[in-house]
C-alpha cells in the first residue's frame, strides 16, 4: 500500500486507464498525483472519489485560459477567413465541409477554396462537398501553388459577397520542411490580403492518435499561429486524452469534435461531457 | 522513424553497460525507465506490461545478475523480445498459385488504404505483373477519382462503376474482368471504417466470402497511439487478417504501433509507408527495425 486509503491496485488501474486514453506518460502521473494527495489527506477514499477527482482535474486544466470554443469572426469589414491545417489523412476536408454546413445553416453564405493541389482527388473531394453543402466552391488545377489558390479564392469571396471562406491544405506531416514552409506562405499571403486574415487557423487532430499529437501541434503553431484544435474521429473508440496534455503545453482550446463522416457530424467540444467520457472504462 | 525511440532506450542501456555489477535493484530501475519510453512511444499498456513480464524474468534470472557485462547482457534481453515482438521474420506479399492474386485493403478512415494500393499497383507493376485497381470505396467523396488519378500516375487500369452502392457486385463483376484478362494481380481498394461498425464490417466480410483474397492488408497510421490494439483486434477478429501495412512512417512517429499490433494480431508487418508519392513504400525487416531501434 502506497498511500493510505489507496491500494497500489487502484492506483494502477487509473494509471492503465489514463495512459489506455492517450493521455501520455507526463499527464498520467500528474493526474495520479493529484489524486495521491487528496487520498493522504484522506480527502479521497474510494475508487469512485478518485476518478471524480481526476474528472474534476481534466475539467479544470481544460477550463483553464483559452478554451472559447466560439468562432472568431471578421468584424472589421471583409470576409472572415478560416485556414484549416494538419497532417495527412485526419479529416481536414471533411472538418471543413461540416463546418461549411453549419455555417451555412446558420445564414451564412459559405466559399470553400481547394488549397490541396497535391493530392490525387483532393479537388474533386472538395467540389463534391460544395454541392452536397449548397455552398460556393473556388476550385485549382492539380500542383497549382495553394498560396495562388488562396489568394483567388479572396478576390472571389469579395466579388460574390461571401461570409465567410474556409482554405483546405493539403495534409503534411510537420517534419516535411518544405512543404511547411508552403503553409506559411499560404498564411501570409491570406494575411496580407486581407488585414486580420485568417481569423481562425484550426488544427485538425485524428483523435486516434499518440503521443505524437504533441509534435504535430508544436511544430504547426510555430509554423502558422494557431486559434484551435478540432478532434476528429471520436465516433471511434478512441478517447482522445492527448488533448489535455496540450492545453498545458499549449494553451489551445479544442473548438470542436467530428463524431462521424457526414457533414452534421460536427459539435463543439464540451468539456465537461468529454471528462466523462475520457474516464469511461 | 524510431529515432526518439532508440535515443531513449539507448539513454537508459549506457548508464547500464557502464556498471560492472548491476544489483536488482539497479535492474529494476533500467526496466522501469525501459518501460516509461516504450509508453511514451506509443507502445500500448497491455503489450508493455507482456513485454516487461517476459524481461524481468529473464534480466532477474541468474545469467543477468552474474553474467561478466550484465548491462550487455540485459541489451541482448531486450533486443531478442523486440524482435520476437516485431514478427521475427520478413514476411513477403503472398502470391496466390492460380492468379490472380488478390489483394483487399481494409482499414480506418484516413489511414492509407488508397495510396498504399497505389504503392503496390506500382511495385508490382515494376515487377511485370499485370496489375488492376478496383474501387470499392463507394461512401468517401471523390474516393473513385482518387483510385483512378493514382492508377494513371503508375500506369495500372482502375476497375469501377461510379455511382452505384453495389459493392459485393462491382467487386464479382471487377474479379471475373481481372480473371478474363488474365491479370496476375488484383487490388480492391475499400472505404475507411471503425472496427465497431458492424454494418460495414458486414460488407467487408461478404466482400471477403466473393474475392478469397490471398491478402487482406490492414493499414493502420502509424502515429497511431493506445487504440492500435483495439483496431487491429477488430479488424482481425472479424476478417482474419494476412498483413499490416504501417504509414506515414516517414515523419517522427515513434512506431508504438508496430510493436503494439504484431504483439497482439500475430500477423506480421509487410510494408512501411514512408511517403505520399507512389514510390514511398518500404518492406519491413523485424529483425534490422529491431537493431535500428536499439542503435545496433
Ligand atoms: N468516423 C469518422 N471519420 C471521419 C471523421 N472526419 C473525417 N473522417 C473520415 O476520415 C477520412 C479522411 O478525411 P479527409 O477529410 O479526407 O481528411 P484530410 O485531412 O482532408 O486528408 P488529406 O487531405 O489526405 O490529408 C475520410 O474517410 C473521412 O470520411 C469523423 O469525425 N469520424
Ligand atoms: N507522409 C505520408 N503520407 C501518406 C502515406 N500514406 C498515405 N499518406 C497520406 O495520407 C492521407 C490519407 O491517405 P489515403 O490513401 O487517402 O487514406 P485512406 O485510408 O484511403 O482514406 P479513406 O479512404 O478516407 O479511409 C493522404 O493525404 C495520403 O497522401 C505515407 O506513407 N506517408
Ligand atoms: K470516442
Ligand atoms: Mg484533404
Ligand atoms: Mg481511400
Amino acid at each position: 500500500v502506497l498511500v493510505k486509503g489507496l491500494d497500489e491496485g487502484s492506483l494502477e488501474g487509473l494509471e492503465e486507464q489514463l495512459i489506455g486514453a492517450d493521455f501520455g506518460v507526463p499527464a498520467t502521473l500528474r493526474l495520479t498525483g493529484v489524486v495521491e494527495t487528496l487520498a493522504e489527506r484522506g480527502v479521497a477514499r474510494s475508487q469512485r472519489d478518485f476518478l471524480r477527482a481526476v474528472r474534476e482535474e481534466i475539467v479544470a486544466i481544460l477550463s483553464a485560459g483559452r478554451s472559447d470554443t466560439a468562432l472568431r469572426f471578421n468584424y472589421e469589414g471583409g470576409p472572415t477567413v478560416f485556414l484549416i491545417v494538419g497532417v495527412n489523412g485526419v479529416g481536414k476536408t471533411t472538418t471543413i465541409a461540416k463546418l461549411a454546413h453549419r455555417l451555412t445553416r446558420q445564414g451564412r453564405r459559405v466559399m470553400i477554396a481547394a488549397g490541396d493541389t497535391f493530392r490525387a482527388g483532393a479537388i474533386e473531394q472538395l467540389r463534391r462537398w460544395a454541392e452536397r453543402v449548397g455552398c460556393e466552391f473556388v476550385g485549382s488545377e492539380p500542383g497549382r501553388d495553394p498560396a495562388a489558390v488562396a489568394f483567388d479564392a479572396l478576390e472571389q469571396a469579395r466579388e460574390k459577397n461571401v461570409d465567410v471562406v474556409i482554405v483546405d491544405t493539403a495534409g503534411r506531416l510537420h517534419t516535411q520542411g518544405d512543404l511547411m514552409k508552403e503553409l506559411e506562405k499560404v498564411h501570409r499571403v491570406l494575411g496580407k490580403k486581407l488585414d486580420g486574415a485568417p481569423h481562425e487557423t484550426l488544427a485538425v487532430l485524428d483523435s486516434t492518435t499518440g503521443q505524437n499529437a504533441m509534435a504535430q501541434i508544436r511544430s504547426f503553431g510555430q509554423l502558422v499561429p494557431l486559434t484551435g484544435i478540432v478532434l476528429t474521429k471520436m465516433d471511434g473508440t478512441a478517447k482522445g486524452g492527448i488533448v489535455v496534455a496540450l492545453k498545458e503545453e499549449f494553451d489551445l482550446p479544442v473548438k470542436f469534435i467530428g463524431v462521424g463522416e457526414k457533414m452534421t457530424d460536427l459539435v463543439p467540444f464540451e468539456i465537461e461531457q468529454f471528462a466523462e467520457e475520457v474516464m469511461e472504462a | 522513424m524510431f529515432d526518439q525511440l532508440s535515443d531513449k532506450l539507448e539513454g537508459v542501456f549506457s548508464g547500464l553497460r557502464q556498471r560492472g555489477v548491476l544489483t536488482e535493484p539497479m535492474i529494476r530501475e533500467g526496466l522501469r525507465e525501459i518501460r516509461r519510453v516504450l509508453l511514451e512511444a506509443d507502445v500500448n499498456f497491455q503489450v508493455t506490461r507482456d513485454f516487461m513480464k517476459r524481461v524481468e524474468e529473464k534480466a532477474l534470472g541468474e545469467r543477468v545478475l552474474k553474467a561478466v557485462s550484465p548491462g550487455q547482457q540485459l541489451v541482448k534481453i531486450v533486443h531478442e523480445e523486440l524482435t520476437s515482438m516485431l514478427g521475427e521474420r520478413r514476411s513477403p506479399l503472398a502470391l496466390a498459385p492460380i492468379p490472380p492474386t488478390v489483394i483487399m485493403m481494409v482499414g480506418l478512415q484516413g489511414s492509407g488504404k488508397t495510396t498504399t494500393a497505389g504503392k503496390i499497383a506500382r511495385k508490382m507493376k515494376r515487377e511485370m505483373r499485370q496489375t488492376r485497381m478496383v474501387a470499392c470505396d463507394v461512401y468517401r467523396p471523390a474516393a473513385v477519382e482518387q483510385l483512378q488519378t493514382l492508377g494513371e500516375q503508375v500506369g495500372v487500369p482502375v476497375y469501377a462503376e461510379p455511382g452505384s452502392q453495389d459493392v459485393v457486385g462491382i467487386a464479382r463483376r471487377a474479379l471475373e474482368l481481372a480473371q478474363s484478362e488474365r491479370d496476375r494481380v488484383v487490388i480492391f481498394d475499400t472505404a475507411g471504417r471503425l472496427q465497431i461498425d458492424e454494418q460495414l464490417m458486414d460488407e467487408l466480410k461478404r466482400l471477403k466470402e466473393v474475392l478469397k483474397p490471398a491478402e487482406i492488408l490492414f493499414v493502420a497510421d502509424g502515429m497511431i497511439g493506445q487504440e492500435s490494439v483495439n483496431v487491429a483486434k477488430g479488424f482481425d477478429d472479424a476478417l482474419d487478417i494476412t498483413g499490416v501495412v504501417l504509414t506515414k512512417m516517414d515523419g517522427d512517429a515513434r512506431g508504438g504501433a508496430a510493436l503494439s499490433i504484431y504483439g497482439v494480431t500475430g500477423k506480421p508487418i509487410k510494408f512501411l509507408g514512408v511517403g505520399e508519392k507512389l514510390d514511398g513504400l518500404e518492406e519491413f525487416h523485424p529483425e534490422r527495425m529491431a537493431g535500428r531501434i536499439l542503435q545496433q
